[in-house]
């Protein structure tokens, strides 16, 4: 009697007494969403166009922010004077970077497995997963950056605002990361319903053969993609970074993009915005509310049985298409 | 020349249903465990059972039950790290709150634990099919964790949060703690792994192998013939966490001596499925050769960096071998998806028509 | 070219007077808002072989998924061996004594064709986990028992020497042939047969008739099949059923069948 008070009905009265908290909760939910959100968004791109679900996108996040920190050290150490000028450069450089990388990527692993299943494709990520752990470690070393938020004009410092009795504050950074986001995932979302590369895009990630057969090229549009995945890859580095470092921890918080993805469906943008915005609040609210129950750390894995218990009842996703088994 | 089958034929059925119809074969599986139960104790240095037959010997059996989860009823799998915990922590309860009763028989036990958990986690898999089944046992994986560390009875209120292995015998000599030689843990290590790798080897080869590997290849066509999938599903779980559990209980019990719950996370589950992708999904053989080739590389080359006097830091060497690993992943499924094993049994083909080039 | 496989008892009272081993009563099957199969009952007689035609998209291959259990249907039912289900999940339907085969081959790509067939003796295996971790002694025993079964199965096909072959290497033709001896090895009732003779050329086609043909006269096997040749339809089948949009349009002899102007207008009836 007493478990079941404590479980159905305690913590809606803690929500209701203390509504400034709620809110609080529910801010801190939407930002550690949005930012879920935008790893979710690497997966998507890379899955929408190519099928292959990029095991790699999490340490992609971590290279392309060490490889940002490190330029910007090495602009440095060249006489550059500190500030925005280094910053942007930087970024210029890494840009270039994350293009590279595709490239190499496109030519050194996709093109031999073009026509494997795609669990092999998946297993290879795997392989290029840990070869850029132990590359990125050998090239920036193992301990934790300073991301160069200042540097690139990221905002710092809260802002309290009075409400429902209460204080509710909101990092600046946090403000700026749900706007960048915004812009994003508007911006992505334009590229591929309204270009002519979004709809080869699409083309590419329905069918290869086909894509091939009205003269697309399918390096091509692997790079591109790709490309763009680390462009996302990269702003999920700064943003995430800039909360709190940069270290090689952060690609495990890639893997909580999975139950992101279950919600969202795998090639969905929209999607993969509204499965982040519901992990990140369902998230926030489970351990803040229940979490004493359990003990504390209960984040770790509540995001899985969240997308689980999702799955049983609706084994697609939210938005993604229901298969239909062809005998 | 010397593999060839002429002259052997098999004249009943019963003889053809053998898992090594070729003699070479048979003489080869007759000199490695030779080799391995005799020479090997005699012979081998201290340093050689413990840290390399020993851990090769219990990542091959963790290997083997990935393999029989994901290579043979293609249920992908990042959970093996958390079933060998569970397996080493039931280990551990066992032994400390019936402490007379024999290790082994525990250890033995805690695989049934570990099934149990592997089951819990396999419920989905009814509904729940294929990359998605791979999110629920990542579920386990986080999940379990966390029991690991926030459930202090398992650890027996232990301060430091980590089991301490107890000294316990057999046959009069010890085989846990301190005191137990490398030659005797390695040869219970080397029977206990023998008899489950013989276990593997029967259900394979049989009517519950066929209907792995058919719920594997189209479960459509599976339910067809009869096979229920659900029930070939959770056997698979069932079996594949037993063995993962005892690979669990030994590693702690007869190798590491303790553990700390961070060695069952999914870096562990990783480790593990890369033996099994490396070495060949669907084959037990191909379980050894993963296990031996991705545990055996870091000690390769670390050995080889002191041999040739090479100043390289241990640190970069670890960076080097991930990124070997990790090369060597992609380098495998581009070559030959169906990996090691498939190779060596390329090279086995080869063989029977040497010095013929077909 | 088929004519000289008809040495088989003509369609007669007898076969045509044979129990009801299957029914299919007013079923209708919809995906969506695509209807695959409206309203459509016929019968299938213990013994006969019956054919099941009609142009692409009639929806033959649904109604052969509805009988197998593959899809439940939204209304009707199905009768077989005297008991009537409105639902039925396949490995019910497989203990039932309904067996498969499929347009595009469904055998098991990983493993040879003996462990394919021997998938399919799955059913009659009863021996437990407990002896299965040991083989020697009763499983093995077993295993060989069912062995003879099989190795009945493979000589009446002739596949003799490609019992170790991965069926993934095998030609479309030969593949066919394993995928029946699957379903043989179930020693099915009701064999279902979807486009046994698609893809084959004319050789293909009269061993795959000769083994219909001998399934049904040497094991007894009630045979449904679907089929596009008219030639192999006329000279196999006992009667037929022709479908078009998922509506029946004639039942009957072939003769009766290839009459039956509606018939021909939905194919433009011309034999192959």
């Amino acid at each position: 009697m007493d478990l079941l008070y404590k479980v159905f009905i305690d913590p809606f009265v803690q929500m209701g007494t203390a509504p400034d908290l709620l809110v609080q909760t529910l801010w801190d939910g939407l930002v550690a969403g949005v930012l879920y959100s935008l790893i979710a968004l690497g997966f998507v791109l890379i899955f929408k166009a190519s099928g292959v679900f990029n095991f790699a996108q999490g340490i992609m996040v971590v290279f392309a922010a060490l490889a940002l920190v490190g330029l910007y050290d090495t602009l440095r150490r060249w006489g550059v004077p500190a500030g925005a000028l280094a910053a942007y450069l930087a970024l210029a450089v890494t840009i270039a970077v994350m293009f590279g990388l595709a490239f190499v990527i496109e030519r050194v692993m996709l093109r031999p497995l073009v026509n494997q299943p795609d669990i092999i494709l998946f297993m290879a990520t795997f392989g290029l997963t840990y070869f850029l752990i132990g590359f990125g470690e050998l090239v920036f070393g193992g301990d934790p950056k300073v991301m160069i938020a200042e540097q690139l004009g990221l905002p710092r410092g809260a802002i309290d605002i009075k409400m429902a009795g209460g204080f509710v504050s909101m990092q600046k950074i946090d403000i700026a990361a749900v706007i960048i986001v915004s812009l994003m995932v508007a911006a992505l979302s334009f590229l591929f319903q309204r270009t002519r590369i979004g709809r080869a895009l699409r083309a590419v990630a329905d069918s290869h053969k086909a894509a091939l057969s009205v003269g697309i090229s399918l390096e091509h549009i692997w790079v591109v993609v790709w490309f763009a995945a680390g462009i996302v890859a990269l702003a999920t580095g700064i943003m995430w970074g800039a909360r709190s470092e940069v270290s090689f921890s952060l690609q495990i918080i890639a893997l909580k993009a999975l139950p992101v993805l279950i919600l969202g469906g795998f090639t969905s943008i929209p999607g993969a915005i509204i499965g982040g915005l519901i992990i990140g609040i369902g998230e926030k609210l489970g351990e803040f509310y229940w979490g004493p129950l359990l003990g504390s750390g209960i984040e770790s894995w509540l995001a899985y049985f969240i997308a689980l218990v999702f799955l049983l009842f609706r084994p697609q996703g939210l938005f993604g298409e229901k298969i239909i088994e062809r005998i | 020349m010397f593999y060839r089958e002429a002259g052997q034929f098999k004249t009943s059925y019963w003889a053809d249903q053998s898992v090594f119809p070729i003699l070479q074969d048979r003489i080869g599986l007759a000199l490695i465990l030779f080799a391995a139960f005799v020479l090997l104790p005699l012979s081998a240095s201290d340093f050689f059972l413990s840290v390399v037959m020993v851990p090769f010997l219990i990542f091959a059996l963790a290997a083997i039950g990935l393999n029989i989860l994901t290579g043979y009823t293609g249920l992908l799998s990042l959970g093996t790290g958390g079933f060998m915990g569970v397996g080493a922590f039931a280990c551990y309860k066992l032994t400390t709150l019936f402490p007379d009763v024999n290790i082994v028989i525990w250890i033995l036990a805690s695989g049934l634990f570990a099934s149990g958990v592997g089951i819990l986690f396999g419920l989905p898999s009814l509904r729940i099919k294929g990359f998605y089944l791979a999110v629920a046992t990542l579920a386990a994986q986080f999940f379990l964790d966390w029991c690991f560390v926030r459930v202090p009875w398992l650890v027996n209120y232990n301060v430091s949060g980590a089991i301490e292995v107890p000294t316990r015998t057999l046959l009069g000599m010890p085989v846990t703690g301190p005191n137990a030689t490398p030659q005797f843990r390695y040869l219970v290590i080397l029977s206990i792994v023998t008899l489950l790798t013989w276990f593997a080897s029967n259900l394979v080869h049989g009517r519950i192998g066929r209907s792995w590997m058919a719920v594997r290849d189209m479960d459509l066509a599976a339910e067809l013939i009869g096979i229920k999938l659900y029930r070939t599903k959770l056997l698979a779980f069932a079996v594949s966490s037993y063995y993962c559990g005892v690979a669990g209980a030994l590693m702690v019990f007869l190798w590491y001596g303790s553990a700390e719950p961070a060695v069952f996370g999914i870096d562990q589950s990783f480790f593990i499925l890369f033996m099994v992708i490396i070495g060949g999904l669907g084959s037990l053989a191909g379980s050894f050769f993963g296990a031996a080739l991705i545990y055996g590389l870091p000690i390769f080359m670390r050995s080889a960096v002191t041999a040739f006097g090479w100043q390289i830091l241990p640190s970069t060497v670890e960076h080097l071998t991930f990124m070997t690993v990790g090369g060597l992943i992609i380098f495998f499924l581009i070559i030959e998806p169906n990996g090691l094993a498939r190779l060596w049994q390329i090279g086995k083909q080869k063989m029977r028509v040497w010095p013929y080039p077909y | 070219m088929l004519r000289e496989l008809s040495v088989r008892a003509p369609t007669g009272p007898d076969v045509a007077a044979g129990d009801v081993l299957l029914a299919v009563e007013d079923v209708s099957l919809a995906f969506g808002g695509v209807k695959a199969v409206s309203g459509v009952s016929f019968d299938i007689r213990k013994g006969e072989i019956r054919a099941i035609i009609g142009p692409n998209g009639a929806g033959k291959t649904s109604m052969l998924n509805v009988i197998n259990g593959f899809y439940q249907p939204q209304q009707g039912r199905i009768a077989f061996k005297g008991k009537t289900r409105a639902k039925m999940r396949p490995h019910e339907a497989a203990a039932g004594g309904i067996a498969r085969t499929f347009q595009n081959v469904a055998l098991f790509r990983g493993m040879s064709v003996l462990d394919n067939i021997m998938a399919g003796r799955t059913l009659k295996m009863h021996r437990s986990f407990f002896w299965q971790l040991l083989r020697h002694g009763p499983a093995l025993r077993e295993e060989v028992e069912h062995r003879l079964f099989v190795e009945e199965i493979i000589d009446f096909l002739k596949i003799q020497e490609i019992r170790r072959t991965p069926v993934g290497r095998l030609p479309y033709g030969l593949q066919k042939r394993v995928e029946l001896g699957r379903a043989l090895a179930m020693e099915p009732e009701l064999l279902l047969l979807d486009e046994p003779m698609a893809g084959m050329n004319i050789e293909e086609k009269e061993d795959m008739s000769r083994f219909v043909l001998d399934v049904n006269d040497h094991y007894g096997t009630t045979i449904a099949l679907i089929e596009h040749d008219m030639g192999v339809v006329m000279d196999l089948s006992d009667r037929v059923v022709v479908l078009d949009h998922g509506i029946k349009i004639a039942d009957g002899t072939p003769a009766e069948v290839m009459r039956n102007q509606a018939v021909i207008d939905a194919y433009l009836g011309v034999a192959h």
